[in-house]
């Protein structure tokens, strides 16, 4: 088991190099520069001149990818041109917002998704069945930002039950020690501040949550009923075994397989979906930073977090491998 | 980290009341699915008499830094003006210099020195003194910022304004300040400047307590050459003297001020500013109307009548903008005046605000707005005339018109051109009316748009305009038509000899009378189409009964009213 995971971490090195590069001669040949950018409409040639002396952007290509990785290496991920703070900080404040909001999304999806996918394929056929097919056709196709608008719509103004925005109502003036908001909350005995930190995930949750919902249910569904058909169902059926059984033992466990490996691949998939998420619910997550990042060609953070996603992406694949040796013996073995 | 971390925590009714009101309701949620509008009863906190002095604004971003010194946004200098005050402020709703830390200045006959008489009994937040020294430390301060310091779009206004430093002193405008006495310091500058005064109406030149911009090592910005870090003070130890001081900056979600107690002038009904970080528009009129924020700027125009309708205040500022239709002289077709006058002649600028700009906008018959010295009333116009148009091509000899390429800009808001796109489809269709034919040429603002405009002569017509800073014309057509450009492709020596005379003139009264007249020389020229002056509007819950617009965003909200 170790040398597995020992394996794929070295594995982690050259592909990062290879990424490493090809981002930085992406970004840095993009039109126009970060000068432009950083000045607006009136930036006269010789103030566009300064800017790039000071940055650094006169130096050869080579040179400047160079004192990039010299000082990545050290762990030093440059200052966003943005908010002229370091890179890394700016992640680790944010990141336990993204963290938090892609948990409530994922238990959203799963815990919702799983049994619904079960009991579509437990009756083939059926209302239920026909209805979680639309249901997930929906849940594809439906934009984030338009159920942003019509969640905050219902649940925000007409009927005043969520908050429209935000991560807790600055008004609470909460005690922050992990930048969870909700764990700070319990931690400090400040229950009011966990509650409202929680309400403030349900919307953008649950509009984050759909499509992983969506695929996961459309998973489950495919998965049960081909396990549900096997020759080893119907084996232990006429075994006389308990219902019960058949199900927990020998249906849902060898249709987790395919399920598991999908919500892994979610969870890539939540991350860039909280840019557009968060953004439009105001939620201060690394998602709406990259935004503003892309947006204000703050190259420091592209370049950052898209390392950050790439380490992070490989660590998530990673533990869902490792979680088939769990559900799946003959893996164990092997 | 956190910048809110604070132990001291209200215990406003409004935690517990929301955490009731949504276990309640989230249970009806699951048991109805029926809508029904309860905002009103829902938003009604305190008692009947009892205003609520929390006021929450939101922010479109977060402020730059905390040091208006190293600022040029509109965020960062929205909640500066809550914290600082300048030797000189601006008349309420105009763009006129007044006296606010200094209550009087008299400037000596060359214009190179001027004398302030300072406001008696200010403190800063941290009870530093206010008097001739933290002036002196100030202006000193400015002009002796090495390294990372002196770059332009780290001290934006500093380097345009005073355009030189302590190791530059050849093009620096600001020579010396000496301290005449407790209440009064002289300002001794290189070179002549007219906009000196009013220049100092801008929160870049707020006072700062010397104490704290010591204490709190205000300069040392820069940590790498890669790009300027903020100091401890930018980043969270702002001290001025206005009427609200610092509390607390959650990066991405809020900062709070609270009421300074000392503060010498009127204290007003807001004892708590909430400024809330919401980036998106739609998100940001959502809020409005949930309740959960009391006004925000940059109202979309679609979205005024609906907001009106609900009972949501709209208020309009007084337009300190320009949206120009920019003509490339460098194009053969462009180059002639007649040409130039049929595509004015061609443009019905009413039309065009009617349908694509937001309500208060006012047609711009030059390229500054009404509220900036040298306005001329009486400049030449060119009325819409189609017929006209259409003889004025055929005396150019286009009697069928002609094909140009016209840029415009893509995925961006500017404040006076909310929607390009919708700019560009209407002026389009003017044009065909009289035989000229645009063909689209979109760009993304940032930075290709820009670099193709200002950068290339590989443009036709095309949309673009300028917010001013603060009242001064030359900010505006000096910096349009001051020199020969890529953008708009003309000499004019004249043109560029008088813009030039009248920015280096001393006599504030001789300055506008030029100004008056370049304009005159300008319309003449027609180099270009001015079409509006959109103004920008503010939209605030109904609670919120007065609010101190003002065409240069001089807004403090001690000054705002509330009724609940």
């Amino acid at each position: 088991m170790l040398r597995v995971i020992g394996k794929r971490l070295a594995l982690l090195v050259p592909t990062l190099f290879g990424l490493s590069i090809l981002l930085f001669i992406w970004v840095r040949n993009l039109p126009g520069g970060p000068a432009t950018a950083l000045l607006g409409e009136r930036a006269t040639p010789e103030a566009v001149e300064r800017v790039n002396e000071l940055y650094g952007f006169n130096e050869p290509i080579v040179v400047q990818y160079f004192t990039y990785m010299g000082k990545l290496l050290q762990g030093d991920f440059g200052v966003s041109i943005n908010t002229g703070r370091p890179v890394l900080e700016e992640f680790a404040t944010r990141f336990p917002a993204t963290l938090e909001l892609t948990t409530v999304a994922l238990i959203f999806a799963i815990g919702i998704g799983i049994p619904l996918g079960y009991v579509a394929a437990r009756r083939y056929g059926s209302f239920v069945d026909h209805g979680s097919v639309v249901l997930s056709l929906l849940g594809i196709t439906v934009p984030v930002f338009f159920l942003a608008f019509i969640f905050k719509y219902f649940f925000a103004i007409q009927w005043p039950i969520l908050p429209p925005d935000g991560r807790q109502d600055p008004r609470i003036n909460a005690t922050h020690v992990t930048d969870f908001y909700v764990l700070d909350g319990i931690l400090t005995g400040e229950y009011d501040a966990a509650w409202d930190a929680f309400l403030h995930l349900i919307l953008p949750g649950i509009a984050l949550g759909t499509i992983p919902l969506a695929i996961i249910v459309r998973i489950t569904r495919a998965s049960v009923l081909e396990v549900q058909n096997a020759d080893y169902v119907r084996t232990a059926r006429s075994k006389g075994l308990l219902e019960k059984t058949i199900r927990n033992r020998f249906i849902l466990r060898n249709a987790m397989l395919p399920v598991v490996t999908t919500i892994g691949l979610q969870l890539g998939l939540l991350i860039s979906g909280a840019i557009l998420t968060e953004t439009v619910f105001a939620f201060n997550g690394i998602g709406r930073f990259l935004r503003d990042a892309i947006f204000g060609l703050d190259y420091p953070v592209l370049q950052g977090f898209i390392i950050f996603i790439a380490v992070l992406y490989a660590f998530i694949n990673l533990i869902v491998d490792l979680s088939y040796s769990i559900i799946d013996p003959r893996v164990r073995v092997q | 980290m956190s910048m809110t971390d604070k132990l001291a925590r209200g215990s406003r009714p409004i935690r517990k009341r929301a955490a009731v009101t949504a276990g309640v309701a989230i249970g009806a949620l699951l048991l109805s699915g029926c809508v029904q509008s309860q905002r009103e009863e829902d938003t009604g906190a305190g008692g009947e008499d009892a205003v609520d002095s929390t006021f929450v604004f939101a922010a479109s971003a977060d402020p730059a830094g905390l040091d208006p010194a190293f600022a040029s946004d509109g965020e960062t200098f929205r909640v500066s003006r809550q914290m600082f005050e300048g030797l000189v402020g601006v008349e309420p709703g105009t763009a006129d210099p007044a006296p606010l830390l200094a209550e009087s200045w008299e400037t000596s006959e060359d214009g190179l020195s001027t004398t302030f008489a300072l406001k008696e009994g200010v403190t800063f937040h941290d009870g530093t003194e206010f008097n001739a020294e933290a002036v002196c430390f100030n202006f000193d301060r400015w002009y002796n910022w090495t390294g990372v310091a002196q770059a332009p779009n780290v001290s934006y206004y500093y380097n345009n304004l005073f355009r030189g430093f302590a190791d530059t002193p050849d093009t620096a405008v600001y020579e010396s300040c000496e301290v005449n006495g407790d209440l009064e310091a002289t300002v001794t500058l290189a070179q002549p400047f007219a906009g000196f005064i009013p220049a100092l109406s801008l929160p870049a030149f707020s006072m700062q307590s010397p104490t704290a911009l010591e204490e709190f090592a205000a300069d040392e910005i820069g940590g790498s050459a890669e790009a300027p870090s903020l100091s401890a003070y930018a980043e969270g130890n702002p001290v001025g003297t206005g009427p609200f001081k610092f509390d607390s900056w959650n990066v991405g979600e809020d900062l709070q001020l609270s009421t300074y107690e000392e503060y010498w002038g009127e204290q007003g009904q807001i004892e708590t500013v909430i400024f809330r970080i919401i980036d998106d528009p739609q998100a940001r009129t959502q809020a409005l109307q949930a309740g959960t924020i009391d006004g925000f700027d940059l109202v979309a125009p679609a979205d005024i009548p609906a907001l009106e309708d609900e009972g949501f205040m709209i208020v309009p500022r007084d337009p300190f903008t320009i949206l120009y239709l920019g003509i490339n002289h460098a194009v053969e077709e462009l180059a002639d005046p007649l040409v130039r006058q049929a595509i004015h002649h061609a443009i019905d600028k009413q039309a065009l605000i009617d349908q694509t700009l937001p309500e208060g906008t006012q047609l711009a018959t030059q390229f500054i707005p009404p509220v900036v010295e040298g306005y001329n009333e009486g400049v030449t116009t060119y009325e819409y005339d189609p017929e006209r148009a259409m003889e004025l091509l055929e005396e150019a000899g286009y009697p069928d018109g002609f094909e140009v390429q016209f840029n415009y800009p893509t995925g961006v808001s500017r404040p006076y051109m909310p929607t390009p796109e919708q700019v560009f489809t209407n002026i389009t269709d003017q044009l065909s009316e009289v035989g000229i034919t645009a063909t689209p040429s979109p760009d993304v603002w940032s930075p290709d748009y820009l670099d193709k405009i200002q950068g290339t002569e590989d443009h036709g017509i095309h949309l673009l305009g300028w917010t001013g800073d603060y009242n001064d014309t030359d900010n505006f057509i000096g910096v349009f038509f001051g020199t020969e450009s890529l953008e708009f492709g003309f000499d004019n020596p004249e043109l560029f000899g008088s813009l030039n005379e009248a920015r280096g003139m001393t006599d504030r009264d001789a300055q506008t009378e030029l100004y008056s007249e370049i304009n005159e020389d300008i319309a003449e020229f027609n180099p270009a189409i001015p079409l509006a002056h959109p103004a920008p509007s503010l939209a605030f819950a109904p609670r919120v009964v007065s609010y101190p617009a003002s065409p240069v965003n001089d807004e403090v909200f001690s000054q705002i009213e509330l009724s609940e």
